[in-house]
């Protein structure tokens, strides 16, 4: 009545022990992530968010015609808008792939199955990067290619086109690895949520408020330093107005590092702390 | 088989597991008991290396968990029946956590058969009432096949009829040679499944015993007496030799003693009585007394060592006499 799998004596299981790596933690994450609402909802909205605002921003500039006044920039610069907001929902699912493991009690389960720590953070942020990439890089080509095609403007050259989609891409999946990190440490989904949203925010509404002279150099590193700074950096420079903050391919590389160091720190404190 | 060896887990100043020293041994189903609070589930977490200790090692077949390669084909575990994800169906639970281990997917489909959730096995696990949660959390622990079953307090929020279930599910599991560690804070659950018992308090060890010694120890069997001729039949019983006891609510109670015996001792004397009937103290009881006052019993490694429960053979300290004497004066 137990299991078809009945021996007399001492119990040897007849499913033999192979010894699982890393790709049988990939794949548990992947059918994870997959069978969650969360990840439909979250990512849904994105590319909603990034079609809908950058296609509607473009319509707009479109419309103006020559007074668009776009300048030697390219119309890539527009994508912006529609990955800002994407993002957020990015670091949403992001916090939601580790912290809801901690809210459900699923983490105790998890670790169980797979002991290792160092593993079931490496397979979730492995399988939570790509996937994120994909997506944005895939939509946010796609955005890039109708924007272009929409409006007058210089052509762009192929660094450009790479970087409106690779390399949009590759930030917006580290700041959801940043977010992964920060849900792992502090193991609440809506604590890491707001505590995302509020480094992501807080340096430029912090900024606008600084009208004292004293603070101008900290007004201006925050200026050109925020996420969203960055972010339309590196559309290039043109985009962001003359910033001399990171540009281009910087930001990508800043947020890749600090992803890094942040998924470092998660791994400690989840080795370290009783579940 | 798995081997604590001084357990110990501190919380800031509080000391949830106190030096616990233990083994559990295959083919049997062990019981783990003791009251809320005592320790069971901490103890239980540090095993699947869920807590860290603050000292001593739990070794599972001679290894850390930590070491153990596919640990689901090795032990598998029920902590709590909530520990899945809400969102995701029972089928879908169970899945990332057999590709996790190499288990072949037909197993999933297998074990939710088990335990009878193949007709809900799509259906997201956070509509689940207490006793499927459960079955689910047994699916997983089963996913494996392990040689190790943990099971902590497995009969909360089952039915009848699968508080039934269960229990020949783990005197099946314990038959094929599996070892079975499941935990409660009920002893007559555990006596009705367990084959071997441990039993903690305030985190420490009070009882590592066969079901059978605890019982024969711990379960003091009486004979109750009611008459109206009560001092006649006080003294008439305390001269045979018999220890006598008398309640507050008027009746006497005679340990060691058949109610034969007390029968025809009562015709000899020509007492009348109004009740005569054989009594036996709960293994509850038993189980209370034992964990009520922890600090009374010290930490021991087998049964022998246990105070001897109260009776005729209890050591000529003048405990016969006085068992019965202060009682006597409150009537």
């Amino acid at each position: 009545m137990t299991t078809p799998y009945q021996q007399p004596g001492s119990y040897a299981s007849p499913i033999p022990v192979r010894g699982a790596s890393l790709g049988d933690a990939l794949l548990s994450e992947w059918t994870k992530i997959r069978s969650v609402r969360s990840t439909m909802w979250t990512l849904g909205v994105m590319i909603v968010l990034m079609l809908g605002i950058g296609l509607g921003v473009a319509a707009l500039v479109s419309a103006a015609g020559e007074s668009a006044g776009l300048g030697d920039s390219s119309a890539l610069g527009m994508g912006f808008f529609g990955v800002l907001p994407g993002s957020i929902c990015v670091m949403t699912l992001g916090v939601l792939t580790i912290a809801s493991e901690y809210s459900t009690g699923m983490i105790r389960t998890t670790l169980t199955a797979c002991p290792s720590r160092g593993r079931v953070l490496a397979a979730k942020a492995a399988v939570f990067f790509l996937l994120v990439l994909t997506i944005t890089t895939l939509v946010a080509g796609l955005v890039a290619v109708i924007q272009n095609a929409m409006v007058e403007a210089v052509e762009p050259t192929g660094d450009e086109w790479l970087r409106a989609s690779v390399g949009v891409g590759l930030y917006t999946a580290s700041l959801g690895l940043l977010s992964l990190a920060v849900g792992a440490m502090i193991r609440h989904s809506a604590g890491a949520i707001t505590t995302m949203i509020g480094v992501m925010l807080l340096p430029l509404v912090a900024a606008m408020f600084m009208f004292s002279e004293s603070l101008q150099d900290l007004q201006k590193f925050l200026l050109e330093w925020a996420i969203p700074s960055q972010l339309i950096g590196i559309y290039g420079e043109a985009a962001s107005g003359g910033s001399s903050g990171p540009l281009g391919w910087e930001p990508v590389w800043i947020m890749l590092g600090l992803s890094v160091v942040a998924l470092g720190g998660a791994y400690a404190t989840m080795s370290s702390r009783d579940v | 088989m798995i081997e604590l060896e001084g357990l110990t887990k501190h919380f800031g100043s509080k000391v949830a597991v106190d030096h616990l020293s233990f083994k559990v041994r295959p083919g049997v189903v062990t019981g783990f008991l003791g009251p809320n609070g005592a320790g069971k589930s901490t103890t239980m977490r540090m095993m699947l290396d869920l807590d860290n200790p603050t000292s001593g090692t739990v070794r599972i077949d001679g290894r850390h968990y930590r070491e153990l390669e596919e640990p689901l084909k090795y032990i598998g575990a029920l902590l709590d029946a909530k520990a899945m994800h809400g969102g995701r169906s029972a089928y879908n639970n169970l899945l990332c956590l057999a590709q996790a281990n190499r288990i072949p997917r037909s197993r999933v489909a297998e074990v939710l058969d088990v335990v009878g959730l193949t007709p809900v096995a799509r259906k997201k696990s956070k509509g689940f009432s207490m006793g499927m949660g459960q079955r689910l959390g047994i699916a997983s622990a089963l996913l494996g096949d392990p040689e190790i079953l943990m099971f902590d307090e497995p009969v909360n929020g089952l039915d009848p009829e699968g508080i039934h279930w269960i229990r020949n599910l783990m005197k099946a599991l314990a038959q094929e040679g599996r070892t079975i560690f499941v935990s409660s804070h009920l002893m007559s659950e555990m006596a009705l499944t367990a084959d071997h018992l441990i039993v903690i308090g305030q985190g420490k060890l009070l009882a590592d015993t066969s079901m059978a010694d605890f019982i024969q120890q711990n379960s003091r069997s009486y004979v109750r007496l009611r008459s109206p001729q009560q001092e006649e039949l006080r003294d008439a019983v305390h001269r045979a030799g018999m220890t006598v006891v008398e309640t507050d609510n008027g009746t006497l109670e005679v340990d060691g003693a058949s109610t034969e015996q007390l029968g025809e001792l009562a015709a000899e004397h020509r007492i009348v009585l109004h009740e005569l009937s054989a009594q036996r103290a709960s293994l509850e009881e038993a189980f209370m007394q034992m964990t009520a006052g922890s600090v009374e019993y010290h930490a021991h490694s087998t049964g022998a060592g246990a105070p001897p429960p109260p009776g005729p053979e209890a050591p000529p300290s003048g405990h016969g006499a006085p068992q019965w004497a202060p009682r006597k004066e409150g009537a």
